[in-house]
């Protein structure tokens, strides 16, 4: 809403209050001003000029040589617009005029020519040019008549203002009006502010005679005011009312459509101009659509509408679609005589829905979708009568014609000075609190130690107590509540152990050499199920802003891989990244999809570069895969979790691993195929991803201390010769279960896959650590464990001692 | 014997002095001193002599033996010396050489300043609630005052999945979810979580972003106390000199609804660009909650009231860091991840 500080000075005096201080008074007691726009725009000597005579430029066919009167002078102009006429009173910027964007007037000479100034567009004085009334968008503009060579300019363009932007919440539909916003400064500055006078002289001729009225759907048109007013003369509005409606950000357009719009932003009451001949019918039904009925609005589109639109028609055909636009079929045009005002109450859903529908909004579906205010339905239509009346030279007849079934009652509030008073933490005395509601014009009654208040029914938004205590202390000035706690039981703040566990996986993943990544959830549908750990329907969008981001992620990895490709092709010479987030897999019960919660990493490049002692290293399966098992260990699953080659789709056959935790599937680590490396221009990268939620919620003993051995342990390395296909931590696992319980620990500290083996096969070698913490072991006990275990090993694993 | 007999130490210490090293040393006092050398000999030599003459020879050999051990041991603490000196200076390394790396990374700056966030209001006793990232249009609307038609639905305009089901627009449906849940006990969490909203990526705007909630249902809850506590949130975050101020505004799901405002960190109200001249910097929104969010989830809106509040980390980072691009956020270029690698206590 843009509210001119001039037009509102017609309805309350601000005491001189300097606009920007109103416009932070107005923001600190309830309605954002957004912006403080100076119409101005520090522009100077612009003056009314009185164009005496205009020849053709001999050098320039485009160009006028203007003789200009300026007031204390007449001058040489020359002006290339193609309505530049002799006689006409236009706008001059003088030598040393300076005009939005700072551009300065200079005297010239254009073609050999002596130019001394210029004469102006409106755009020229920075009105937009959607503005700019249609007869003056190509050219200059035109000042009436009357206007006085030599005049300021800007003073009769009414430009010497300040227009305040209100950034308007849902909830203050009223101040969508200039009388709405007059209540409101009225209110903050305890003001009284003073509606306009209507009246004027109708004529003898009875409205209701001349049109007929009925409407089929008075749940979606509770009420319906027409005024006739014949005899109009279309025509220009007068210059006071065309810079007040473009001040407001509204088109001039003629008398009549003008007079409309004036109201609607005067009133917050969208009216419409019919023309009454143009009708055919001599009446009005409101009613809803036919089905596949068709209409042509005003923007020259035609509609298809729907049964649940409501629509104005002449008895037959549709000439309105209600509260949204009018039809061209009955537009106001030059030659109308007799024109219908239409004022009406459109159910705010109605209008809602069916501008939705059509995509359209104007100033019009915006105020009846909030809803307006029901007692200014039948003032508005006095008014804009008055207005016609007085600009079109209009006749108004008598009465309304009238339909009336709104309830336009207030819902009466009644609240208790402590329940205020407890709500905000305060003790604001109950005078204090009347004087406000009086300043906002609220009806009250104070009366058993409760307020009984009726707020006007321009606010709508006040239904039940809070909003009495939002106007209390929005008028008393929110710095003055105090500070304090909540009082009563103490709680214990904390974390879920979910929640903690997490924090300690991205806390070990970054320690661990990752830095955390937060990638978008909605991918393309090609991508949403690639690296899926499961295989489940997907999410998609009903409408999708781009089929890039048409579908919720099954897996992190893509969209990680994307980051790396981001990075690498910006010269990164080492990409590690994780991060942890839900994908969306099926659905549940509920009818969303499960949300699980993952964690994923990609890692590429450089890992360890300390090459002036020789250490140099890029990232191979086993960084991530120590990594994970890092990770595995810190969580206490290490003795749950095992690796298995297997095949993922996507990544390297030979270099994946499938995660198992107590033999179920949770997750894989891998190299990326290099087909899918060369699509994304990545050179070795790797990849993991793993169920977040299963690892840790996984339900572990307490931690019990072990008593630290007081016994020596005995260490046998043992070299085994094994198929190349045999996997090292299957060996592992045979030595695990034959050792018995004596076997505390088996690594593995050498792999040969040399020429001094036989082809196909390759050495492992194992040290086994013996040990008992109840006494020293014997050689015997050794032996005999040891032995179990080469056996074990020559059984199933087909191995044997390396001579 | 006794000439030989200091000969024989003259010679020892003749040797112990031109020993340059302390294994030429030990190899002297094995040499002279060892089982096998001349002054062991002369010991057991003085089996031949009168057994007068005995304790006198043995004597003067223990004399000459400790005579030449002392000198030994002198110089063999000042050769230790000059070994270690000289392993010391073979040792010697450029200090200044770079360490062996080691590679860390760190927290996204979202979850910087959301753990942040989160750590602050454990202190003051919160819980961290979070819920589902699709929504049922219940639970981010209805729930909170928002039925279906309501125009404030236009403020948030929706990612949906069916005509019942939604990516979350806030993290509020946490809240109605907890209420729900909670069935009518006191509550005190917030809401930290990933939200999503129908517009087009630019440097103000995500279509995905974060949000942090707060809520806290009591007995007489006051105005008063949202404010106090949005004080200490926002002396916490911005620095200890912040002032706070609250303007009215309007959400769906309280009543009365704030925004609220600290004075500018930077210049300190007077004026600068980060606070577009105006010495005040929009922070969050909040407010006392809806009578009918209390309802509907089972509370008796007589008895109970409560405050909420909700804000942007993406904003709260943007403001903190002077990060000028909201897409910086989600592009993870390490270049960018990787400065918020320092603490901050
Ligand atoms: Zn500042």
């Amino acid at each position: 809403m843009l509210v001119s500080t001039k037009w509102l000075a017609d309805y309350i005096d601000t005491k001189g209050i300097a606009p920007a201080d109103l416009a932070e008074m107005i923001t600190r007691s309830g309605i954002e001003v957004d912006a403080v726009i100076d119409r101005s725009h520090g522009m100077t000597n612009v003056v009314v000029g009185h164009v005496l005579e205009r020849v053709k430029h001999p050098e320039a066919d485009k160009l006028a040589i203007c003789q200009v009167d300026v007031g204390e002078e007449v001058t040489q102009i020359i002006c290339g617009a193609p309505n530049v006429a002799a006689g006409q009173k236009v706008i001059v910027a003088r030598p040393g005029a300076v005009l939005p964007g700072g551009i300065k007037i200079k005297k010239a000479k254009l073609r050999g020519e002596e130019s001394n100034g210029m004469i102006c567009s409106l755009q020229e004085l920075a009105i937009e040019g959607k503005l700019v009334p249609k007869a003056y968008a190509e050219g200059i503009y035109v000042l009436p008549e009357d206007s006085q060579p030599g005049a300021d300019a800007l003073e009769l363009l009414g430009l010497n203002d300040i227009v305040l932007e209100l950034g308007l919440t849902p909830n203050r539909s009223d101040a969508m009006s200039m009388l709405g916003v007059a209540y409101e400064v009225g209110a903050i500055i305890s003001e009284e502010m003073k509606y306009p006078e209507v009246n004027y002289v109708s004529s003898s001729e009875v409205a209701e005679n001349v049109l007929k009225l009925r409407v089929e759907d008075m749940d979606a048109n509770p009420m319906y005011v027409a005024k006739v007013v014949k005899n109009v003369v279309i025509g220009e509005s007068p210059l006071w009312l065309q810079q007040r409606l473009m001040a407001a950000g509204v088109r001039p357009h003629n008398n009549v459509v003008d007079v409309t719009n004036y109201v609607l932003m005067e009133y917050g009451q969208p009216l419409h101009a019919f023309d009454y001949d143009r009708l055919q019918t001599g009446e009005i039904v409101v009613r809803t659509a036919h089905a596949g009925e068709k209409i042509t609005t005003l923007d020259d589109q035609e509609r298809e509408l729907q049964p649940h639109h409501l629509v104005i028609t002449n008895g037959q055909e549709a000439v309105a679609i209600a509260g949204v636009m009018g039809g061209a079929n009955s537009e106001v045009h030059e030659g109308t005589t007799t024109v219908v005002i239409e004022s009406a109450y459109f159910n705010s859903a109605s209008v809602r829905q069916t501008s939705k529908d059509h995509n359209l909004r104007s100033d019009a579906s915006s105020r009846f979708e909030k809803g307006v205010d029901p007692n200014r339905v039948e003032a508005a239509a006095e008014r804009a009568a008055q207005l016609i009346a007085e600009l079109a030279g209009g006749e108004v007849l008598h009465g309304s014609v009238k339909v009336d079934e709104l309830d336009k009652s207030q819902k009466e509030v009644v609240v208790s000075p402590d329940f205020i008073n407890n709500r905000l933490g305060m003790k604001i005395p109950l005078e204090e609190m009347t004087s406000i509601l009086t300043r906002l014009k609220f009806d009250y009654e104070a009366a058993n130690g409760l307020l009984y208040i009726n707020a006007p029914t321009r606010r709508q938004d006040i239904q039940i107590e809070e909003d009495i205590v939002e106007e209390i202390a929005r008028i008393y000035g929110y710095d003055e509540i105090p500070m304090t706690l909540p009082v009563g039981e103490t709680t214990q703040g904390g974390l879920t152990p979910y929640q903690a566990q997490r924090r300690i996986v991205r806390n070990y993943l970054e320690s661990a050499g990752l830095h955390q990544a937060i990638t978008y959830s909605l991918t393309s549908k090609e991508l949403a199920q690639s690296f899926a750990l499961e295989s489940a329907p997907v999410t998609e969008l009903l409408m999708p802003m781009s089929e890039e981001r048409s579908t919720l992620r099954q897996s992190l990895i893509p969209h990680l891989l994307e980051a790396a490709t981001y990075n690498v092709a910006r010269k990164a010479d080492s990409v590690t990244l994780f991060e942890t987030g839900s994908v969306f897999l099926g659905e549940t019960a509920e009818g969303l999809p499960h949300e699980e919660e993952h964690v994923a990493a990609v890692m590429t490049g450089k890992w360890l570069d300390h090459s002036w002692q020789g250490e140099r290293k890029t990232v191979d399966f086993f960084v991530l895969k120590g990594i994970v098992e890092g990770l595995v260990a810190k969580l206490g699953l290490d003795q749950f979790v095992t690796f298995e080659q297997a095949q993922v789709d996507g990544l390297h056959p030979g270099r994946t691993a499938v995660i198992k935790l107590a033999g179920k599937f949770v997750g894989f680590v891998g190299q990326l195929h290099p087909t899918e490396q060369k699509k994304r221009d990545l050179k070795e990268t790797y990849v993991m991803e793993l169920n977040l939620a299963k690892l840790v919620t996984f339900s572990l003993e307490p931690l019990v201390y072990t008593p630290v051995p007081r016994f020596p342990s005995i260490t046998r390395d043992i070299a085994l010769v094994v198929e190349r296909g045999q996997a090292a931590g299957a060996l592992q696992q045979i030595i695990r279960s034959a050792g018995g319980k004596l076997l505390k620990d088996v690594r593995i500290f050498d792999l040969y896959e040399g020429d001094k083996m036989e082809p196909g096969q390759k050495s492992v070698a194992f040290s086994l650590t013996y040990e008992d913490p109840e006494r020293t072991l014997t050689d015997e006990e050794v032996v005999k464990a040891h032995s179990k275990v080469l056996k074990a090993l020559e059984e199933q694993g087909n191995a044997q001692l390396r001579g | 014997m006794e000439a030989q007999l200091q000969q024989l130490k003259q010679e020892a210490i003749d040797q112990v002095q031109n020993a340059s090293t302390v294994k030429e040393l030990q190899d002297v006092r094995v040499a002279y001193l060892g089982k096998k050398g001349p002054i062991t000999d002369l010991l057991k030599g003085m089996g031949k002599l009168p057994a007068e003459e005995r304790p006198k020879m043995g004597a003067l050999v223990n004399v000459v033996r400790e005579e030449v051990t002392a000198v030994l041991d002198e110089r063999l603490v000042l050769l230790e010396e000059v070994a270690i000196q000289q392993q010391l200076a073979n040792e010697s390394i450029d200090v200044t050489l770079p360490g062996r790396p080691v590679k860390t990374g760190n927290h996204h700056p979202l979850t910087r300043v959301i753990e942040e966030i989160e750590d602050l209001f454990i202190n003051m006793g919160y819980q961290i609630a979070e819920g589902p990232e699709v929504e049922k249009d219940y639970y981010n609307f209805e729930a909170l005052n928002l039925p279906k038609g309501h125009p404030a639905r236009d403020m948030q305009d929706s990612f949906y999945i069916s005509e019942d089901i939604l990516l979350r627009t806030h993290t509020s449906p946490v809240q109605a979810r907890t209420m729900e849940a909670k069935g009518g006990e006191p509550i005190k969490i917030i809401c930290p979580g990933k939200v999503y909203r129908r517009d087009s990526d630019d440097a103000t705007h995500s279509h995905q972003f974060t949000q942090i909630e707060g809520l806290v249902i009591g007995e007489n809850i006051r105005m008063s106390d949202l404010k106090g506590t949005l004080s200490i949130f926002a002396k916490k975050m911005f620095g200890d000199d912040r002032e706070i101020r609250l303007r009215p505004s309007f959400f769906p799901f309280t009543e009365p609804s704030v925004e609220m405002d600290i004075s500018c960190f930077k210049c300190g109200g007077s004026g600068c660009n980060v606070c577009k001249k105006t010495g005040w910097i929009e922070i969050l929104g909040a407010g006392m909650v809806h009578p009918n969010v209390l309802e509907m989830a089972g509370y008796d809106s007589k008895k109970l009231s409560g405050f909420a509040f909700g804000m942007g980390p993406e904003r709260i980072a943007m403001l903190k860091y002077g990060v000028e691009d909201i897409r910086h956020f989600y592009t993870n270029d390490v270049r960018f991840v990787s400065q918020f690698h320092r603490t901050e206590v």
